[in-house]
């Protein structure tokens, strides 16, 4: 039953992913890229993680895409061809390599990997008993306060240095 | 686990009612505003077609899909497509989750009036909410003119900066009910509705809902006098009423959170509830239609300072009281 689901939601977010660098045309890559998200927002909620998936959403598709979106409409960066096309050596060589790399790791990964059912504290039958959104909510202000309040930090410093560096 | 059979049968049958009822609203929604609008500038509105020009909607329904459907030569013909569809879905889906009544018996099964109860239903309207600008972005662009690129982009930035304001109102009603499931916001107003807890709350809501839909004073997307139609100007036939039945549809689902969130849903005395749910609806449409004749449009600039200055501060000032209240008590 959930490899209904699963199965043609990861051949979506796959399909899409590849199509955001294949493309041609830069508005559809940004599209495919939140193609990519609806799949990824799909596979949150068959986790249990409504919170999540719909916080992706929420600001993954519907702000910082719409985002992209208005940059490339505004530069109309249409035309040129995709960077794979381009006859460039150097990196292609590092990008094979870099791809092996990258695939070797991840054949090492699933080939160490054995199950062991669910572990932690956190099971999906508690999250579902005591909320999806109240539970994120209780983690992030007790057990991770300090690294939320620090990234909270980070991004007020970077909305200063946009304001700053769009005023000069 | 399997559910029963019936639980499918019941579910179809929901969403059927809804969207049909959501489709037939919507048509009448035009009559309505026409006619409104003429009363109110001393005219009749609509009188030819039908009584009351009561058949005036399936005329022009049958109109608008039998006229030439033009696209544009130099148009991107999939998202030239594609944008209409889009705007159409964000408009309709998020009734999913909005409850239009209490538990009835029926046939003997309890029966929620609520095609589902989803325990982020909140953030759930939000997040198809602001998919809805994917679909005028993508028009403007796509139909390759300048007006119409020019209404997108007003209209994206225009929607950013208000769903800011409007998710940020809506907090204070979250942190009254504990739970962002609306029917769970519904039955925490069994005491007292949040319009009177959240009065604040609620202007804000209005006045970003306003926005969010692209309605007057707000519709800097379409403002006829500078962009001639804003967005949609290359659209014609179908796809322009497409465009036309999300911006109704989007007043419909606004109006229906609003109803949810600050004033008790369908709770009421005496008359059934989902007549109060309906009443309740009507009241924030007629006062949609009121304030197109009533008030100017904004210049952009009054806009943007009005969202980002004025707004923005007053819902976080709100937040900030009504969290005190919240932890005091």
């Amino acid at each position: 039953m959930e490899w209904l689901v699963f199965g043609p939601l990861a051949a979506v977010a796959l399909a899409t992913a590849v199509s955001v660098i294949v493309l041609r045309n830069p508005i559809y890559c940004a599209l495919s890229l939140v193609g990519t998200f609806f799949a990824l927002s799909g596979l949150y909620l068959l986790l249990q993680a409504q919170f999540i998936a719909v916080v992706q959403v929420i600001v993954y598709a519907g702000a910082i895409m719409v985002l992209f979106l208005f940059v490339i409409m505004l530069l109309d960066v249409g035309h040129e061809p995709p960077p794979w096309l381009r006859q460039d050596t150097p990196r292609l060589v590092l990008g094979i390599g870099l791809v092996t790399l990258l695939l070797l790791e991840l054949a090492v990964a699933i080939g160490s990997w054995v199950s062991h059912g669910i572990r932690g504290s956190y099971t999906s039958d508690l999250v579902n008993a005591v909320g999806n959104t109240q539970l994120v909510g209780r983690l992030l202000f007790t057990d991770f306060l300090i690294p939320f309040e620090i990234t909270s930090f980070i991004l007020l410093i970077a909305i200063v240095g946009a304001m700053v560096l769009a005023k000069r | 686990m399997m559910p029963e059979p019936a639980f499918f049968v019941i579910m179809v049958a929901k969403i059927i009612v809804v969207f049909g009822l959501m489709v037939l609203s919507v048509a009448y929604l035009t009559w309505l505003e026409r006619k409104v609008l003429g009363h109110i500038q001393v005219r009749l509105g609509p009188m030819r077609v039908g009584p009351h020009g009561l058949l005036q909607p399936f005329a022009d329904v049958l109109k608008l899909m039998f006229k030439e459907d033009i696209v544009p030569q130099a148009a991107d013909r999939v998202l030239y497509f594609l944008a209409p569809t889009l705007a159409l879905i964000a408009s309709f889906i998020s009734f999913a989750v909005i409850p239009f009544g209490d538990r009835v018996r029926l046939f003997g099964r309890s029966i929620d009036l609520v095609i589902t109860d989803v325990n982020i239903g909140l953030l759930f309207v939000f997040g198809v909410a602001s998919l809805g600008i994917y679909g005028i972005v993508l028009g403007g662009w796509a139909s390759n003119n300048k007006y119409a690129l020019l209404g997108g982009l007003r209209s994206a930035a225009q929607m950013i900066s208000y769903e800011l304001s409007l998710g940020l109102s809506v907090v204070g009603v979250l942190m009254l009910s504990r739970s962002l499931s609306l029917v769970e916001i519904v039955n925490a107003q069994s005491q007292a509705w949040f319009i009177v807890l959240q009065p604040i709350g609620f202007l804000i809501f209005l006045i970003c809902a306003v926005a969010e839909t692209n309605r007057a004073p707000f519709d800097l997307p379409e403002a006829e006098t500078e962009l001639v139609a804003g967005f949609h100007v290359e659209y014609s036939s179908i796809k322009f009423a497409m465009y036309f039945m999300a911006e109704y549809a989007n007043m419909i689902t606004v109006s229906a959170m609003a109803t949810t969130l600050f004033l008790g849903g369908w709770r009421g005395p005496f008359l059934p509830p989902v007549v109060w749910f309906l009443g309740k609806l009507f009241l924030f449409i007629f006062l949609f239609i009121w304030l197109r004749a009533t008030l100017p449009r904004f210049r952009y600039d009054q806009l943007m300072r009005f969202g980002w200055k004025f707004l923005l501060p007053v819902a976080l000032a709100n937040i900030m009281i009504t969290a005190a209240f919240v932890a005091l008590r």
